[in-house]
């Protein structure tokens, strides 16, 4: 058997989406930023709307997220995407619009921002990645840490009784009236990140369905600020994160129930 | 057209549907909420989008958005509020999209009060956010003139791709006066190369206010200075009274240089050889035809109802060829038209 007849047998079972650039990323080996584009990048390709779709960009590791997403996009003040995707959506209605957050941007400066968001029921959809920690500041304190957990700005653990309690961001947005989907998923092994994928889909396709805002939170490693190799960032998920940060739906309204028993 | 006896407020909220607005968000506030009243009225009657934000760092950051998309966008606020959108002004400069802001100044600093004031000079013109850029500014001295102004705000703002902000004060957004409107304006539909429409058949459209390499971002504030220049060159507007054979000449904008001139004409009764010059454009300050005006005249008066913030920018157009003093009442005093003559007649006296 030559080569060349080998290759004629090969099939092409795994690509780039369309979603995404062709580029390389300065995402730190072993972050689950990169899942997290990719789920974002294949929802978009087989919604078939990546010509329509605007991202909005935070401050935070991913502030260069519109570089590596293959659609519209604009890069908004720390906190404030949902104030932007907030006024693209409204002249924009008919496009699909997503903001792509991390903890300190959504839950610490930008808390107010998303609350009115999806109390307005913006018909937006919003990637919400907790991975516990301050990583583009290299390793601070965040809204998520985690309490005992160590940072550089809480260097002998968070102590609750000075710093207060990590904020559970999809319970507290599932108590706002105007969501329509809220849940949250874990990117530390294959099948969480298949359950990740098929709620971003979810998210979407209520946005799609002109349904109000929707959010999924995304537990996610940073084995460079956690100081962890990345296997141990997955356990370190699982074993520490997971507990505190339940899996689950938070908030389907019934017509999103509606479009997930369709599938 | 008719002429309607108008509040200012809404005459410039009306005069913004008028040019086209698309979308407005707005966060209430003395003494400017007319404005936002007004256009949750108005908006959703035309089918066009209003919103009230939970605060001003989200209004300016709805219309950063907006502008994204190339349809014309607008937020008012008044002095404190305008403070709270600091940050959005910069990324929105930096990003070259256009957009209006209406500042209906109050009396400062802090909470302040709801009266009008001028304090907000430095902060309009020196550059309206962090970072190195000054926004377009115009102020207006009358109802009709504030809704002529945020007219040609709108203009300014596409042509420039840059904010454009319609500075009045407490005064001006809450007095009547017969005013007439313009006709109503097709809404521009139009969207530009630069928007964020979708990437359909095309390459992607990144607006954006990040450049990490310093040469990068070196090459982006040159292009924004250039651009700056440009405006500085064309867009200096003022308008003048008396000032033909002047020996005085008083500099006041807004509602200060209105008032300055009931006290001008005053002293012309008396026989004083005073002029009166009211800069428009308070960026760029019309910094050419006060400084020709000081080959003529032996001092200039500057009246404001702050602590003295233009008569830095008369200083400089003067060139130290004159002696350039000021007036200036606080905290929400307006002055009346005998205090700035007092002040005349003392400084004329000294000539």
């Amino acid at each position: 058997m030559t080569g060349v007849e080998t290759l004629a047998e090969e099939q092409l079972v795994y690509r780039r989406p369309e979603s995404l650039c062709d580029v390389p990323t300065h995402y730190c080996p072993g972050c689950t930023h990169g899942v997290a584009h990719r789920i974002v990048a294949e929802v978009l390709d087989e919604l078939g709307v990546r010509e329509r779709t605007i991202g909005v960009s935070p401050v935070g590791c991913a502030v260069l997220a519109y570089k590596y997403f293959n659609t519209d996009g604009a890069e908004a003040a720390h906190g404030r995407a949902p104030a932007m995707a907030t006024g693209i959506k409204r002249l924009m209605p008919d496009h699909v619009v997503f903001t792509y957050q991390g903890d300190g941007d959504l839950a610490a400066i930008g808390i107010a921002e998303i609350i009115h968001a999806a109390a307005r029921g913006e018909n937006f959809t919003t990637i919400f990645i907790n991975n516990a920690i301050y990583g583009m500041t290299s390793g601070q304190m965040a809204p998520t840490t985690l309490p005992g957990q160590r940072t550089s700005s809480s260097p002998n653990g968070r102590d609750v009784e000075l710093a207060g309690y990590p904020l559970r961001v999809a319970e507290l947005l599932a108590g706002v009236t105007g969501g329509a989907y809220i849940a949250r998923r874990s990117l530390h092994n294959v099948k969480e990140i298949n359950r990740a994928k098929q709620a971003v889909r979810t998210a979407f396709q209520a946005q799609l369905a002109g349904l109000g805002f929707s959010l999924v939170e995304l537990l996610s490693a940073c084995p460079t600020n956690w100081e962890m190799t990345p296997p141990e960032a997955m356990q370190w998920i699982e074993e520490h994160m997971v507990p505190y940060y339940p899996l689950g739906d938070f908030k389907v309204i019934d017509e999103v129930q509606a479009l997930m028993k369709r599938r | 057209m008719t002429v309607e006896l108008l509040k200012g407020n809404v005459a410039l909220a009306e005069a913004a549907i008028r040019a086209g607005v698309e979308a407005y968000f707005g966060y209430p506030i003395t003494p400017q909420t007319e404005v936002l009243e007004h256009m949750a009225k108005r908006m959703p009657e035309l089918g066009r989008v209003f919103i009230q934000a939970e605060s001003e760092l989200a209004a300016i950051n709805m219309v950063y958005g907006a502008a994204c998309t190339g349809a014309r966008a607008m937020t008012s606020s008044s002095s404190p509020g305008i403070s709270l959108m600091q940050e959005g002004l910069s990324y929105i400069a930096c990003s070259e999209v256009p957009c209006v802001v209406v500042d209906v100044m109050r009396g400062g600093p802090g909470l302040g009060n709801i009266d009008p004031s001028q304090a907000d000079y430095f902060q309009v013109t020196r550059s309206a956010g962090h970072g190195d850029y000054h926004a377009l500014v115009l102020a207006p001295a009358s109802v009709q003139e504030a809704i002529d102004l945020t007219v040609q705000a709108f203009d300014l703002a596409d042509k420039y791709r840059h904010v454009v902000m319609v500075v009045a004060d407490g005064l001006i957004g809450q007095m009547m006066e017969p005013a007439e409107l313009p006709p109503m304006q097709p809404l521009h539909t139009e969207r530009p190369e630069w928007a964020l429409t979708g990437a359909a058949g095309r390459e992607p459209n990144i607006i954006t206010s990040l450049e990490l390499s310093a040469p990068g971002l070196e090459a982006v504030n040159l292009r924004l200075q250039a651009k700056l220049d440009e405006i500085r060159q064309t867009e200096q507007r003022s308008t003048e009274m008396l000032t033909e054979g002047a020996k005085l000449i008083v500099v006041g904008y807004g509602t200060a240089g209105r008032i300055a001139q009931t006290a001008v004409k005053q002293a012309r009764r008396e026989g004083m050889k005073v002029g009166l010059f009211r800069p428009i454009t308070l960026w760029p300050f019309p910094e050419k035809r006060l400084s020709m005006l000081a080959d003529y005249v032996d001092a200039f008066l500057v009246v404001e109802m702050n602590a003295g913030q233009m008569v830095d920018d008369v200083r400089l157009s003067a060139g130290g060829q004159v002696p350039v003093t000021n007036y200036g009442r606080m905290g929400g005093v307006v002055p009346v038209p005998e205090e700035i003559y007092h002040e005349i007649a003392a400084l004329y006296e000294r000539l």
